[in-house]
């Protein structure tokens, strides 16, 4: 839509290194259009980073919409830079699938108490992102972001997903953690977190819990985890049988070695419960550390972004093909006259001979 | 690469009353642009550094508390003290005709008052965001 200079890799990683806010927010932007410039920089940047690239901590923040999500990533910002740690923040909304564009607002309630003018002193990189059309709570470049603050000397980085229901679990192929928040609510709780998201929190937040109905969520979300770890631990092929998609790869598997997820009670606005969550979060990363399962982790949700990495290029093939192949295909599976398997075999075929027609 | 045009859309002040940032905010989305909401009163130090980490277009400034003739020249001399004169800067709110030359002076390139239709503020910033 726009076209604006592109900027030069190399200069802009070096700036980044050297604490320029503004080439880190072009970099983030250029990621999030897919430039290749950008890609380039964030190579150029984190191999000339220093640090190691595991020292920074990635912090999922999940859950349905309206639980309260953005106020305890306000809380958590507060409790992390007070120890002084450099705390970057990816926030992502949704993107409308009828015009393309978002209202981002999950910042609104990441700014402190306004006494604290916590934004402007350098040590917090805030950045909304919207889904831009993906549906697995991040948008497609979150993971490239959020690698590119922890490149860029933040300690912390706090990656909040679109509200989520039912199958929106990208968040566990980024982050270390994840935290799931859900809160107290009337009739079926465990039907707002359904299966699969449960399967990826680490720890589970029932959040707004002066509300009625706290303490019932907490047992519920307990035994619904404790059967869900049994029936894994009982499945004769083990947690590693998950069904895997090209599009879609299963997220890192939770190890039944684990310890079980804890269930937390906290009420973000007035920031009860959340230095205890801090705590579980300090205990469960040095544990990650300590134990080799960090680099597992992070190996396997490398290999999940390659493999979506992947499955984009070849849609983005299918779609530079030539001579309306798709559109023949799909009037003959309409017709009767062939299966979308076949369709299938034949667009493959027809990209791997490089677009030649079928 | 398709780039959507980014607007920030703020409070500054101390005034409460953000219907009409909201009604601006929804129009942009609909016309395809990703909008940032701060809220409420905000400094014009916060406003700019939102502005800078969110790498936007457009900072679209909102005030009916009449201290448009301060803020506003505040946050367009903290951008250019950031280096980021080029993101362009449009005010509304209840603002008199007579402090419009004043506004556009310090870089303010439009100001939009109470009544104007939202394709045109949408027009406006699609005509004048080019590349940067």
């Amino acid at each position: 839509m726009l076209a604006r200079a592109d900027p030069d890799s190399g200069d802009i990683a070096a700036r980044v290194l050297a604490g320029e806010e503004r080439a880190l927010a072009r970099l983030l932007s250029g990621l999030e259009d897919q430039s290749p410039w950008a890609g380039a920089a964030l190579a150029a940047l984190r191999r000339s980073s220093a640090r190691d690239s595991r020292a920074a901590r990635i912090v999922g923040v999940t859950g349905p919409p309206g639980t309260g999500k953005s106020t305890l990533v306000d809380k958590l910002i507060g409790i992390y830079r007070g120890r002084g740690e450099r705390v970057g923040v990816l926030a992502v909304d949704p993107s409308s699938p009828f015009s393309g564009g978002a209202i981002l607002g999950d910042r609104i309630r990441m700014q402190g108490s306004p006494r604290e003018a916590r934004a402007v002193d350098g040590g917090l990189f805030i950045r909304s992102l919207a889904s831009r059309g993906r549906l697995g709570g991040l948008s497609r470049s979150t993971s490239r972001a959020a690698r590119a603050l922890e490149a860029a000397g933040f300690g912390i980085v706090l990656v909040e997903t679109v509200g989520i229901g039912q199958s929106e679990v990208d968040i566990a192929r980024l982050a270390d953690s994840v935290v799931l928040v859900t809160m107290p609510s009337a009739g079926d709780e465990i039907q707002t977190i359904k299966a699969g998201i449960m399967e990826i929190g680490d720890v589970f937040v029932v959040n707004k819990a002066d509300r009625e109905g706290a303490d019932r969520m907490v047992r519920q979300l307990r035994s619904a985890l404790e059967l869900s770890r049994s029936a894994l631990e009982l499945s004769p092929a083990g947690p590693e049988a998950r069904p895997s998609y090209a599009a879609h790869p299963a997220p890192p598997p939770r190890s039944p070695a684990d310890d079980s997820p804890l269930v937390l009670k906290t009420v973000a606005e007035t920031g009860e419960g959340v230095a205890e969550l801090v705590e579980v979060l300090d205990a469960r990363w040095a544990k990650l550390r300590d134990s080799g399962r960090l680099e597992e982790r992070r190996r396997r949700g490398a290999l999940a972004e390659a493999r979506s990495l992947l499955a984009d290029r070849v849609l983005g093939e299918l779609e530079a093909l030539e001579g309306g192949l798709e559109e023949r295909l799909a009037d003959e599976i309409v017709r009767g006259e062939l299966e979308a398997a076949e369709a299938a075999t034949l667009l493959f075929d027809s990209i791997r001979r490089g677009g030649a027609r079928a | 690469m398709d780039r959507k045009i980014r607007v920030l859309v703020a409070k500054p002040g101390l005034d409460g009353h953000d219907r009409g940032a909201k009604v601006v905010a929804r129009s942009l989305r609909d016309a395809g642009m990703e909008v940032i909401y701060t809220g409420l009163r905000q400094s014009p130090e916060q406003i700019v550094q939102a502005a800078i980490q969110e790498d936007v277009d457009v900072v679209a400034l909102s005030i009916l508390s009449g201290a448009h003739m301060h803020l506003f020249p505040r946050v367009t001399e903290l951008l250019a003290q950031k280096g980021a004169e080029d993101i362009l800067v449009i005010g509304g709110g209840v603002i008199p005709e007579d402090d419009i030359p004043y506004l556009k002076s310090k870089g303010v390139r439009a100001v939009f008052g109470p009544g104007t239709p939202t394709q045109t503020t949408v027009d406006f910033i699609r005509a004048n965001v080019t590349g940067r």
